[in-house]
């Protein structure tokens, strides 16, 4: 104790005139230098999950926030906040949120082993990327997955795998975020975001004619225009697209599509798929799961 | 021998870099160094932070923590305050230096914020991120530590372009990380060692190669 007293008063003084010193710097700086914020961003920020994450495309949630109140970013950018946060910096905005869309990453692609071939052997990096550096990549199929599995590395969440049967990606749905990852970096932009509430997907992206799709891929579309026909949707959902009356590719329209699997069942090449199924019973598994706990 | 300003410059930079030779600062070295563009703005940042820190700390320690001498006064002791025997450096270096650092970055925060809208948006988060980063702490309190037997520690311009020296230093291997990282982002890294693991792998790497350094010029800073 005796050692202590001497030192006491001396540092208290220094310290308390330091402090003193300091709030004054800053509170005369708060004065001088205040830059009025909206406040609505703000409240935005608090809202934000603070992950600083960058999924909604700017560099962390104080910059987000910033592009909302400026008008330049929608309100539903931010992927691990989820509906709730959309929903809330919707109120603060005084904006309606148009329900919150959960999307998922969909393989456009079905050349699969069994479907297609390959047209010569490839030796070199076991990157997609690379590989399709190298003559399009040794798919018979020009615009087929070539199967290196550069999505499941890149994939942030572990949410796709290779499947050694097929030899195609497969997308974990439970896991999957659609952070768009794997889409990113598709050499042949096989992967989409695509909302999750919707079914029926044309899984080919081969816009070649029909017969030259027939030449190489088992389940290529064809561009035969049954599912135009067999679409109950009034001005059919289905649109096979391109210039020429035989090329072309079969692409669903995500707004008007009401997920019927009619031209699923249809498409002769077995070219469009439908998750209904699959995504039926990981719902069900869900509940099941929720009710359990 | 006085130290002189060539000789500070090669040894912060260089013999003793702050994150490779001192591993000082390693938080934003590997949080931050995953884009060049952030790394720049942080790296000046820390820069600019580092050598205000430098230059206050040093003028506190020498003229209110250090019992005065021929060569500098104290200022408690002029003003006939009492102040115990050895000054108050035991006491309140630490404390002090935390108020001084703290108190500048949150003043440069809000003048930046004001005069230098664009830089404060460049620097974002990184700048009051600097508040708890110890090589901050780190370079003012090595500032003030013997110096060739010369217990005053470094002059104040002296330790504000030691500051400055640190924090070039600090954007050096920032650049050398970020460059490596983007390359890394390319790179098919094993699953295991995706992400930071392989970044602690470069950076232990990249401090073997600076160990190099050592002595370089006969400099030991």
């Amino acid at each position: 104790m005796e050692e202590i007293l001497p030192y006491l008063g001396p540092a208290l003084a220094v310290l308390g005139v330091l402090a003193v010193v300091f709030g004054a710097v800053l509170a005369l700086a708060n004065r001088f230098f205040r830059v009025q914020v909206d406040p609505r961003q703000q409240r935005i920020e608090e809202a934000l999950p603070q992950t600083n994450c960058g999924a909604c495309g700017y560099g962390g949630c104080a910059a987000y926030a910033e592009a909302i109140v400026q008008g330049k970013a929608d309100c539903d950018l931010c992927l691990p906040g989820g509906p709730e946060t959309a929903c809330s910096i919707g109120e603060i905005m005084g904006k309606e949120i148009a329900e919150f869309e959960p999307k998922v990453a969909v393989v456009k692609c079905q050349g699969s082993f069994a479907n297609t071939f390959a047209r010569f052997r490839y030796v070199g990096e076991r990157d997609c990327r690379a590989a399709a550096a190298t003559q399009y990549g040794q798919t018979a199929c020009p615009y087929g997955c070539l199967g290196f599995g550069t999505c499941v590395w890149a994939c942030p969440f572990d949410a796709m795998v290779m499947d050694a049967e097929t030899g195609l990606p497969r997308v974990l749905e439970e896991k999957c975020t659609a952070c768009g990852t794997c889409a990113e970096v598709c050499p042949k932009n096989i992967i989409e975001i695509l909302p999750k509430d919707r079914y029926v997907h044309v899984l080919c992206r081969n816009q070649d004619p029909g017969k030259a799709t027939r030449q190489v891929c088992k389940v290529g579309c064809i561009a035969c225009r049954k599912c135009e026909k067999v679409c109950p949707v009034e001005g059919s959902a289905v649109h096979v697209a391109g210039n020429l009356a035989p090329a072309g590719l079969a692409a669903v329209d995500m707004e008007t599509c009401i997920s019927c699997g009619k031209c699923a069942q249809e498409c002769p090449v077995n070219a469009i798929g439908n998750f209904r199924k699959l995504r039926r019973e990981a719902k069900k598994q869900e509940a099941a799961e929720e009710a359990a706990a | 021998m006085e130290v002189g300003y060539v000789e500070l410059a090669i040894g912060s930079i260089l013999v003793s870099n702050f994150v490779l030779m001192k591993f000082l600062g390693l938080c934003p070295f590997l949080g931050v160094s995953k884009r060049t563009s952030d790394s720049v703005g942080m790296g000046l940042a820390v820069i600019f932070v580092m050598t205000l820190a430098s230059a206050v700390t040093a003028a506190l320690y020498r003229h209110v923590l250090l019992a005065g001498t021929a060569e500098h006064t104290n200022v408690l002791e002029a003003l006939g305050l009492p102040l115990p025997a050895g000054g108050l450096v035991l006491v309140l270096k630490t404390i002090s230096y935390i108020l001084v650092i703290a108190a500048l970055v949150q003043f440069v925060e809000m003048v930046l914020k004001k005069s230098v809208p664009a830089l404060y948006r460049a620097l974002g988060i990184y700048l009051p991120l600097i508040t708890t980063n110890c090589a901050v702490m780190g370079v003012a309190l090595l500032n003030t530590t013997d110096w060739r037997g010369s217990a005053a520690g470094l002059p104040v311009h002296k330790a504000a372009f030691n500051g400055f020296c640190a924090g070039v230093g600090f954007l050096l291997v920032m650049l050398f990380m970020s460059g490596i990282r983007e390359r890394l982002a390319e790179a098919r890294v094993p699953r295991a060692l995706q992400g930071l693991p392989i970044a602690f792998i470069c950076a232990g790497l990249m401090a073997l190669a600076f160990m190099g350094f050592t002595k370089l010029f006969g400099i030991a800073v």
